[in-house]
């Protein structure tokens, strides 16, 4: 009885002591050399797989910055901090840039739409259903797709069926932009908070048909622009977030409120700045 | 003997409300608008100003490439306007208005009886281009861009499609019984422009007064009449060449890759007027069928007519829950009566009744859509992976390759939205493929 003990005892400490040598030698001779640069700058980035950079994942993202010639600043979500080690890891100089935020270029009140539309609940299925349910053609379509792939859950629809930013929570990362099948929302660096809240190329005539809120193409902001910022191309302004200075003559001299200034609301729910819009 | 393909299905066919009616000329209208988006593929290019006369049947629009196709006037008038304006496909395109002054005169050339016979068949292609003339079975492809394939693509059969398998629709089988010679005439021009010698036409069992009027008409020019299964999607491209000559069209393939060319007979009459008469493409045959109208109707129609006054005198009744253009398992679905008739649009169909809005469930693996499809797809995985937006797994289970016919959904028990989501699939592919 003890001997058989004895015996299967040490048949599997013998195997034991072989597999862990074998263990050890193949670990030794078929090691793969990693760069511990990428494995630190790994750890230093967000994480979140967004994609946002081009590549797949965070991992490849680190490899491309140790090996390619990547800036880290392709990298839209990682915070300013996490950043400057990630350069002093790569020994380069950090260019400080400046965090983006999305914007939603639509104000619509209510959806003006043509037709009932019974189909899938995707933003981008809806388009395809003549050419999208709404009156204006350039304007939400308010059925989320935008809040859906936002991976930092970051975007919300509101129940006056428009997305929301949540301004502390969205990194730039332009998921949202990209899937977005009016091309209504973008990237736009967070100290300019002056903003067309209107995406809509129709005419002024056709625009105040179908919205309270909608750019006529009216070309007063552009006068009043002391820094010629703003240019008004097929009947809708744009700024230009290069040369804007924030100082919010458009704002003032818009008919219709379709400009609008989120410095004043930053950090507050933007119903409230929509509120304090209409108030004006 | 009746051919077929592999899957489809057979809904009601409700082609008896119209099919007795014979084809009507509608009034002409004091105002037409003329969109320069009735075909697949590059808008046209208006080349008239506002205010310029224009004549019947002079060009109104040139093709604005090779995929594309010119746009004539069906009035003599003047040139309102030129904006854009609602219509079929969409909310705005570009229009050509165009006042109707009532003189009904011919543009210098127009409606003169040449002998086609004694033309090239490059002369005839031409011809064909500038008439303006796209497949009028729905799809709009511009008929001269198929009749010109690769000179490395031996071409060996022509086919005409008088299967109208979508159900309601009539305007085909009106035009085979009461115009016959129009589209054998027309058939056979499309055979001397491709050099064939055999052509086939599919028939539909459904229509068999179609069927032998085809089969005697065309005897004596080697054309051979087929009566085919009544089954949908029979009329779809690919089916009618699997049924007619057996040969199946490769994945990503267009029927040119197994020497065949498929024209829809409404096409074959427009292109008989274009050679032989000279006159361009400005007026269809259109269906006004469904429960929502009083009498249903055949109408013979100017291209841009407004359809509101049409459906007016079928008597359209209130509370009409859908309004379709073209078939009802692959016609669009309109917001608005007021858009003119457009080239591709075969009917329109007032709906009230088993119009009703579903909510989607799971898929429960049934497999009804994957014994059904026609294309022999996957359809339950496709759709299940447009849930997830993974698009890229979508073109691996070739989602390109779908007709878009609606079988499966047609046949979902839990009532999903297959063939919208492999529409959506496919958008995303083709926009990824651009970059």
């Amino acid at each position: 009885m003890l001997t058989t003990v004895i015996i299967s005892l040490s048949i599997l400490g013998v195997l034991g002591v072989l597999f862990g040598l074998g263990l050890a030698y193949a670990s030794k001779k078929f090691s793969v050399e990693t760069d511990p640069r990428v494995d630190r700058i790994c750890e230093l980035l967000p994480n979140a797989n967004c994609g946002a950079c081009g590549f797949a994942g965070c991992n490849a993202f680190a490899e491309q910055l140790v090996h390619g010639s990547l800036d880290v600043n392709t990298c839209k979500v990682c915070a300013s901090e996490a950043k400057s080690v990630i350069s002093s890891v790569l020994g380069k100089e950090l260019v400080n840039q400046e965090r983006e935020i999305a914007v939603i270029h639509c104000m619509r009140e209510t959806i003006p739409a043509r037709f009932e539309y019974n189909g899938i609940q995707d933003c981008r299925s809806a388009l395809l259903v003549n050419g999208g349910f709404t009156t204006c053609q350039y304007g939400c379509l308010g059925l989320g797709t935008c809040a859906t792939v936002c991976p930092f859950e970051a975007l919300y629809m509101g129940e006056d069926g428009l997305p929301h930013v949540v301004d502390e929570k969205c990194t730039g990362c332009g998921n949202c932009a990209k899937v977005c099948p009016r091309g209504m929302i973008t990237i736009a660096p967070m100290s300019r908070d002056v903003h067309i809240l209107c995406n809509s190329k129709h005419d002024g005539k056709y625009t105040i048909g179908c919205c309270n809120h909608g750019c006529i193409g009216c070309k007063r902001c552009e006068k009043a622009c002391p820094a010629g910022a703003i240019a008004v191309k097929d009947f809708l302004a744009c700024i230009d977030y290069t040369k804007c200075v924030v100082c919010g003559a458009c704002v003032d001299v818009c008919p219709t409120g379709a400009i609008g200034d989120y410095s004043l609301f930053r950090g507050k729910q933007s119903a409230k700045w929509r509120s304090g819009l209409a108030a004006k | 003997m009746v051919r077929t393909f592999r899957g489809g299905v057979h809904p009601h066919d409700s082609k008896d409300m119209s099919k007795d009616q014979p084809i009507k000329q509608a009034p002409t209208p004091d105002i037409v608008y003329l969109s320069l988006r009735q075909h697949l593929g590059a808008p046209s290019k208006a080349v008239v100003k506002v205010g310029d006369l224009v004549k019947k049947g002079q060009i109104v629009a040139e093709p604005g490439g090779f995929v594309s196709s010119a746009v004539h006037s069906p009035v003599s008038g003047k040139v309102k306007e030129i904006k854009p304006h609602p219509h079929m496909m969409g909310p705005l395109a570009d229009a050509v208005v165009v006042e109707n002054d009532g003189k009904d005169e011919w543009f210098e050339g127009c409606n003169v009886a040449t002998n086609w016979e004694s033309m090239t068949p490059e002369q005839l292609k031409e011809k064909i281009r500038m008439s303006g003339i796209v497949g009028l079975g729905g799809a709009t492809f511009p008929t001269h861009v198929k009749l010109s394939p690769p000179p490395e693509k031996k071409i060996d059969s022509a086919i005409l499609n008088g299967v109208e398998c979508e159900p309601y629709l009539t305007a085909d089988y009106r035009l085979m019984i009461e115009q016959p010679d129009r589209v054998v005439e027309g058939f056979r021009i499309i055979m001397k422009v491709l050099g064939v010698s055999k052509g086939y036409i599919g028939v539909e069992a459904n229509k068999p007064d179609a069927y032998i009027i085809m089969k005697e008409k065309g005897a004596k020019y080697g054309i051979e009449a087929v009566m085919l299964k009544v089954k949908y999607p029979q009329g779809a491209e690919k089916q009618l060449i699997s049924a007619i000559l057996g040969r199946e069209v490769p994945s990503g393939g267009l029927p040119m890759d197994v020497g065949c060319v498929v024209q829809n007979v409404g096409t074959a009459a427009a292109i008989y007027d274009a050679c032989a008469k000279n006159i361009p493409l400005l007026t269809r045959i259109m269906t006004v069928s469904g429960d929502g109208v009083s009498h249903t109707a055949n109408y013979n129609i100017v291209l841009g007519q407004m359809l509101g006054p049409i459906l007016k005198e079928c008597g359209l009744k209130d509370g009409i829950r859908k309004l379709v253009f073209g078939g009802p398992m692959m016609g669009l679905a309109e917001p608005s009566e007021n858009i003119p008739l457009a080239k591709g649009n075969s009917g329109v169909l007032a709906l009230i009744a088993g119009v009703e809005k579903y909510e989607p469930r799971m898929c429960i693996r049934c497999s009804r859509c994957i014994d059904h499809c026609p294309m022999g797809l996957n359809p339950s995985v496709l759709s299940l992976l447009s849930d997830i937006s993974d698009f890229t797994s979508m073109e691996k289970h070739h989602a390109m390759d779908c007709i878009e016919c609606g079988v499966c959904t047609y046949m979902c028990p839990s009532r999903r939205m297959i063939v919208q989501q492999i529409k959506l699939g496919k958008q995303r592919i083709l926009a990824s493929r651009k970059k």
